[in-house]
């Protein structure tokens, strides 16, 4: 299992080492870091010391190890912008991201296998029809616009009409100004963004879902559960659920990297201060020590959900268990 | 009660169609075989228009896409003000039977917006879906015919592009080459071809065993004519459902980047930035200006999407999804 998951990570290095050079390259040809002084007095001087001390004077290749190997040996450099510790910032953001993506897929895996299973157990009956006219509307929904009307009319408007002292959802930040830890505050600015991250995934998860627990449904050893008279119940949660789950497994690590992708919109309007809005932040300015850092740790992350997941897997299946 | 009763009771219990995958219905418009009558002979291409037809959603999508692309191209003509037309007296005038979307901040006519903002989204869409459809499918032929080495170039290549985000991609080329349509549809379609590839090499893989590609390079035919005559013919069901659900995913990509500000610039406009500029207006007056150009997006992508299943059913009746 170790050896497995070692030769995982190995062979993701060289992906990691040239995509990150790429982006370096593109950001510093594009991004001038000293183009702030060009309006101050002495201009030419203090650009060209900055340079020197930057060490743009010096060719791409080197500047980009020069950061790898600091990179590598955790010192991940300072925002271009706040001039900031990047690490700091980084530990900082990624509190909040996390947050942001534990509801979101404990509560996209709770609700999209229980619309799955339910429509499948119930193939063609109203409410089967019903979910799958949602599950189309949900993947076609623009995650962007639908925290917009969320935000009109889960919050602002029932405001408006009851005349409340206080929205019922927040959508700024994770906790009013002098709260912390987990308390109704934080459950009530938690909905809605937890609500746009969900949207596209249960509408997708679920139709996966739906598909999975079919296909296993008309399996033969279902059959001959129900023939020997197990009740419904035990051969749906038992027999068929649990390998009707696998599919899911392997989508919900496909789906990671987009998770983390979709974290930017979430965060940008809900202003949460985490890596996507951190990111964001960083790109229009062109900041490359945070970019960089963004882009590392959201590879990290995906290849962690992927190692997770042929660890679910195999203690789901015990056929392909990883030697 | 023995035991062969209540067997025979459980099993009357559980429904056929829970336990038996219900066959797809047999296509009589495919054979007609109805006693005595003499079979129709009918060509692939009518096999396929006829399974497309009986796709209700999929044919009321298609007419609906067509009347919104006549409607936002022809914007000249349907919409009813000028583009960029101000009323400086009725700013944030809500909609009426005068302005159907209503009034935004400049005085503009909302709903000429709309239309003039939907060129921008659709042709960006359908340019994006285009090209890397044509792209992806190269590739994916190369890669899958020929194997090997440009086959793993290829997989790496989109290995790398798992990692580098296509936002910071589109942000250092439109500042290194300044704001032009072209540039987004460019780097768009840079990123999408990739997902084709791979749907296309796999494709390729399984079709090159086959035997009649075998036959065909027997009787001496070229690579090049083995490919497209006699394996891209084969695929096209394929690709076009991913070329049409490419579109649809490149009308919401641009989107969600003019809204953040990295796609679309004024003095142009789409729907994504149509909704950035609306923002503002969340809880106010004028929060109508949040509803209509997301819920043409929403229409068009739902549209594009039950398309996209017509093509597939069409192409694949077998295909179970």
């Amino acid at each position: 299992m170790i050896k497995f998951i070692a030769r995982r990570v190995f062979f993701s290095i060289p992906v990691l080492v040239i995509s990150s050079f790429i982006v370096f390259w593109g950001i510093r040809e594009t991004f001038d870091p000293t183009a702030k002084y060009r309006t101050s007095k002495d201009a030419t001087r203090l650009i060209a010391e900055k340079r020197k001390e930057l060490g743009l004077d010096r060719p791409i290749v080197v500047q980009w190890w020069t950061w790898a190997t600091r990179f590598v040996r955790g010192d991940w450099g300072v925002s271009a912008s706040t001039n900031g510790k990047v690490t700091a910032m980084t530990s900082r953001a990624l509190g909040f991201t996390v947050q942001l993506i534990f509801w979101g897929v404990l509560i996209s895996l709770v609700v999209a296998i229980a619309v799955g299973v339910y429509s499948a157990v119930r193939q063609y009956s109203v409410a089967d029809v019903a979910l799958t006219g949602l599950s189309y509307l949900g993947v076609a929904m623009p995650p962007f616009w639908f925290a917009l009307l969320a935000i009109q009319f889960l919050s602002v408007e029932p405001k408006l009409r009851w005349h409340l002292d206080r929205p019922i959802f927040y959508f700024v930040g994770l906790h009013s100004t002098g709260q912390s830890g987990f308390n109704m505050d934080y459950v009530r600015h938690l909905v809605l963004p937890v609500l746009t991250l969900t949207v596209q995934t249960v509408a997708v998860w679920s139709r996966f879902q739906r598909a999975a627990m079919l296909d296993v449904l008309s399996a033969d050893y279902i059959r001959t559960a129900r023939a020997k008279g197990l009740r419904r119940r035990q051969v749906i949660f038992k027999h068929a659920l649990r390998n009707a789950l696998l599919p899911l497994v392997s989508q919900t690590a496909v789906d990671a990297g987009a998770l983390f992708g979709g974290l930017i919109i979430t965060e940008s309007i809900f202003s949460i201060p985490g890596m996507g809005r951190l990111f964001i932040a960083a790109l229009l300015v062109g900041d490359v020590n945070v970019i960089l850092a963004w882009m590392l740790v959201g590879a990290v992350f995906v290849i962690l959900f992927n190692l997770l997941a042929d660890v679910v897997y195999g203690i789901l299946d015990p056929r392909i268990r990883v030697q | 009660m023995t035991l062969s009763d209540e067997v025979a009771k459980t099993l009357s219990n559980v429904r056929l169609d829970e336990i038996i995958e219900v066959m797809p219905e047999a296509d009589e418009g495919d054979l007609e075989l109805v006693a005595g009558a003499e079979p129709v002979p009918r060509s692939q291409f009518q096999l396929i228009t006829r399974r497309f037809l009986r796709h209700k959603a999929a044919v009321f999508s298609l007419l609906m896409i067509i009347v919104l692309l006549v409607m936002c191209f022809g914007a000249q003509w349907v919409a009813p003000f000028p583009q960029n037309k101000q009323d400086l007296l009725a700013p944030l005038a809500g909609p009426s039977r005068h302005h159907l979307f209503g009034v935004d901040q400049l005085g503009r006519d909302y709903f000429t917006e709309v239309l003039y903002a939907g060129r921008v989204s659709l042709k960006i869409g359908i340019a994006v879906g285009l090209l890397s459809t044509v792209v992806g499918f190269t590739a994916g032929a190369i890669a899958g015919y020929f194997g090997n080495v440009i086959d793993n170039l290829l997989m790496r290549f989109t290995d790398l592009f798992l990692v580098i985000p296509g936002i910071a991609v589109l942000a250092i080329a439109l500042k290194y080459f300044g704001y032009r349509d072209v540039t987004i549809i460019l780097v768009l379609g840079g990123l999408f071809w990739m997902s084709v590839a791979r749907v296309v090499r796999s494709q390729v893989l399984s079709l090159r065993e086959k035997e009649f590609v075998e036959a065909a390079r027997a009787s001496g035919a070229s690579s090049w004519r083995i490919i497209t005559r006699h394996i891209l013919p084969n695929m096209l069901g394929p690709i076009m459902v991913n070329a049409t659900l490419g579109i649809a995913g490149a009308i919401v990509t641009e989107a969600t980047l003019s809204f953040l500000g990295f796609g679309v610039q004024p003095p142009q406009s789409s729907w994504g930035k149509m909704l950035s500029d609306a923002e503002g207006q969340i809880g106010g007056k004028a929060a109508y200006l949040l509803y209509f150009p997301g819920l043409m997006l929403l229409i068009i992508v739902l549209c594009v999407n039950f398309l996209g299943d017509g093509l597939r059913d069409a192409f694949d009746p077998q295909a179970k999804h």
